[in-house]
């Protein structure tokens, strides 16, 4: 299983066909406290960099984009009741859906674990 | 992921405050506001926010002007810029006010107190420079304005607030909601008024710039008291129905729309009618403004902000709100807007629309939370 990550600060696993995609650690420590997930339904198609996902935080909405193009198979259930999993366990429990890819080569060009890191500690 | 309530540009040099350094020790993250750079959180804000429920929080509020305004005839030429019976207040007494525009709108809020030779005045921090030019302009020159702007100020607040700062400074103890009195504190004298932002019990602090990091050392050294941010300082006063200058105020509001009308409580200010805006401000007292400051509970979890809009049954804008978001305490997502006076009764369902999405909420009293001020002869 691979690791990806965006200069929007979404994380993405791809295991097998099916990846996952959530919100960094960076990201969440940034945003503060989480009080709402909208995670999109299943069937949505996205194109990459298309709005995905709504975070609240006590201060302030952001969207989260599609890292890649594909179609979503599940939002986190979790998240609706507990939004402050992202903040929790932003690259684990919290994560925010998973999808299936339309074109895998989009993911050549996104970071490594090495090179978000080296690229958040720019910031 | 990108916010969608951007940065601002930074068009001027922002100013740093006497706690600057202070702050930056304590892991307060800086942010602009007001033209300064201010801790908008340590720990995080529902933390922070829970804590000031709780026990005790330190505030810095120094980017607030502090005014003192002095000379002869002052009560009567300030009554003729604010609604607020200026003659009435009794030494160390303090009171809440705003500054009116001539046709009523709301050009500040403020509150002011009595010391033995003039009025101390504090008013918004991204407000003050035009504040102080509207004063010099507007009183006569023969009243001094004193910017004092060698002074931090500081609050304490919270319900162990008086227990903290009764250690440090005994004596406050004595003061109760909207009284305040001089201290000595290690040398300094420091100005101490039973009051907030918060709904909670609590005390504001002037004092020199150059002892205020020291104060606040000697405050945070308490068990009861912790540091906290601009974010909770917020959360705070919405759900305790305190008004925020510039989102829930503004020159478009007047007294009456903005449901302060306790600020023209004053009989012999209505009769004299001769404070800016009155005709307007008492006919919409008497027979109520097109559009009115309500509070909403929002259904749901997701927060509602600043300038979502109202809808009517039709889907017309008829309002907006001014102010929102999830409210720690209450543990729903709660707002200030301004509606018709028709959609302003207690239970009224409204319909919401943000970002192309619609909610739907109600009108609730305010305040969310209950105030606890410790008022004149009340039960200890």
């Amino acid at each position: 299983m691979s690791r990806y990550f965006t200069e929007d600060h979404e994380w993405i696993d791809l295991d097998g066909e099916i990846a996952t995609v959530g919100i960094t650690d960076y990201a969440q420590s940034q945003l503060g406290d989480i009080v709402f997930v909208e995670v999109p339904e299943d069937g949505k198609q996205v194109a990459k960099g298309d709005d995905a996902a709504v975070v609240e935080s006590v201060k302030a909405a952001s969207d989260v984009y599609a890292p890649v193009s594909g179609t979503v198979i599940e939002g986190n259930p979790a998240l609706e009741g507990e939004p402050a999993l992202v903040n929790e366990d932003p690259e684990g429990d919290g994560w925010f859906f998973k999808m299936t890819l339309s074109d895998t080569s989009e993911l050549d060009s996104l970071m490594d674990e090495a090179a978000y890191a080296d690229f958040v500690s720019k910031l | 992921m990108m916010s969608d309530t951007a940065e601002p540009e930074i068009v001027e040099e922002l100013a740093l405050l006497p706690l600057d350094a202070w702050h930056r020790a304590r892991g307060g993250r800086m942010v602009p506001f007001a033209g300064y750079e201010m801790p908008v959180q340590y720990e995080g804000i529902m933390a922070e926010h829970q804590w000031v429920r709780e026990s005790a929080g330190l505030f810095d509020v120094s980017h607030m002007g502090q005014l003192f305004l002095s000379g002869p005839g002052l009560d009567a030429a300030l009554e003729a810029l604010i609604p607020a019976d200026v003659a009435g207040v009794k030494v160390n007494g303090q009171k809440y006010s705003l500054l009116l525009a001539e046709n009523g709108g709301i050009l500040d809020d403020l509150m002011f107190t009595r010391w033995d030779d003039g009025l101390y005045m504090v008013v918004n921090g991204a407000c003050k420079w035009d504040d102080i030019a509207h004063l010099r302009e507007h009183l006569p020159d023969e009243i001094d304005i004193n910017h004092m702007d060698e002074h931090a100020l500081l609050a304490l607040q919270g319900p162990k607030a008086v227990d903290a700062l009764s250690r440090v400074v005994p004596g406050v103890e004595a003061l109760v909601f909207m009284t305040g009195g001089r201290f000595d504190w290690d040398g300094t004298g420091l100005w101490i008024s039973r009051s907030g932002y918060t709904g909670e019990d609590g005390f504001e602090i002037s004092v020199e710039a150059d002892k205020a990091a020291a104060l606040a050392d000697a405050l945070t050294a308490q068990d009861e008291v912790k540091p906290i941010g601009l974010g909770a300082r917020d959360s705070l006063r919405l759900e305790a129905d305190l008004p925020l200058y510039g989102h829930d105020l503004d020159t478009e509001t007047t007294p009456i729309m903005a449901a302060l009308n306790f600020a023209v409580a004053s009989k012999r200010r209505r009769e004299e009618a001769n404070f800016p805006g009155a005709e307007r401000i008492l006919l919409e007292r008497e027979q109520g403004p097109i559009q009115r400051r309500v509070g909403l509970i929002v259904d749901g979890r997701q927060p509602v902000r600043e300038g979502a809009l109202v809808l009517d049954g039709e889907g017309n804008e008829v309002g907006r709100v001014t102010s929102g978001g999830f409210a720690p305490t209450v543990q729903k997502p709660i707002a200030m807007a301004y509606v018709p006076v028709s959609l302003a009764e207690i239970g009224t369902r409204v319909t919401l629309s943000q970002r192309g999405k619609i909610h739907h909420g109600e009108v609730v009293a305010m305040p969310f939370v209950p105030h606890r001020y410790v008022r004149a002869g009340a039960a200890k």
